[in-house]
């Protein structure tokens, strides 16, 4: 098993791994939030190493420019002070740490073991087969993900529409979102 | 870069993952360990479609993209709720169900 040395990879493959431990430990919410955006970016720029540049542009859009924003409002929303902090649980850390750890050392042995080498990489897919495929081969495919987006859509403005009896949380002065319950109470 | 290099690049994001998704209490910090457990999956697909060819595997990153944003306002809309009976994120006080 032959390691060619790859300088897009050498550089790619360690600022994934490194934003992603930050993402896990950092202590301020809005931080790992923001770390996630550079391991989606990371990832973006391997799967651009891939030869998926569709791919790429996708996972910039959507992720780093949806998701990440959507968690950040999530976090901004729900947060009770400025700067919330939260802890990872100390009890927890020692045993989380030993679980990943073996979990990643057996993925490790068996990818080892397994995975074939190939020598030369397949020919790059265009966007042209990707569009032909998507909107041929998984059509079905590709509508029911039109519904179930559809559905997570609108079960989610379901869930937080719903009036809650036993709300406990009050308005509190300068909270940016007045709750449904005293709105409409 | 060979495809060993790349599965075990996506198996060190799934670790840290699962790491952070055992270690957190936090529910929006819980989902993020999902995304990166997920991200994880989608290096996997996308290294394949690069070493063994064809569109397929970049279909199932697309799908699994899509499956992913509607996970996290599923995931997002389940915090709001927390947080409007709790006054607070963290996934412990969550457990009246089991009652």
């Amino acid at each position: 098993m032959n390691f060619e040395f790859d300088l897009g990879f050498s550089v790619i493959a360690p600022i994934i791994v490194i934003s992603a431990l930050f993402v896990v430990r950092a202590k301020n919410l809005i931080h790992a939030v923001l770390w996630l955006g550079a391991t989606l970016l990371g990832t973006a720029a391997l799967y651009a190493r891939l030869n998926a540049p569709f791919l790429a542009g996708v996972q910039v859009l959507t992720y780093v420019g949806g998701v990440v924003t959507l968690m950040i409002f999530g976090v901004m929303v729900t947060r009770r002070h400025e700067g919330i902090e939260a802890e990872a649980s100390s009890e927890g850390s020692e045993r989380g740490l030993i679980f990943a750890a073996a979990f990643f050392v057996l993925l490790s042995v068996v990818i080892w073991k397994t995975a074939p080498v190939i020598p030369n990489p397949a020919p790059i897919a265009t966007s042209a087969q990707l569009a032909r495929v998507l909107l041929d081969d998984y059509l079905i495919a590709f509508e029911a993900l039109s519904l179930l987006l559809l559905a997570a859509i609108v079960g989610a403005v379901v869930l937080v529409r719903r009036k809650d009896p036993e709300a406990v949380t009050k308005l509190r002065q300068g909270s940016a979102l007045p709750l449904v319950n005293e709105v409409e109470s | 870069m060979t495809l060993t290099s790349c599965l075990i690049l996506a198996g060190a994001v799934m670790a840290i993952g699962i790491y952070g998704l055992v270690t957190r209490k936090q529910a929006v910090a819980m989902l993020l360990s999902v995304e990166l457990m997920a991200n994880a999956a989608n290096m996997v697909f996308a290294a394949y479609g690069h070493f063994r060819g064809g569109p397929s595997a970049q279909v199932f990153v697309l799908f699994a993209l899509a499956i992913t944003v509607a996970e996290v306002a599923v995931g997002l809309a389940l915090v709001m709720l927390l947080y409007r009976r709790h006054g607070d994120t963290t996934v412990d006080l969550a457990s009246e169900a089991r009652q």
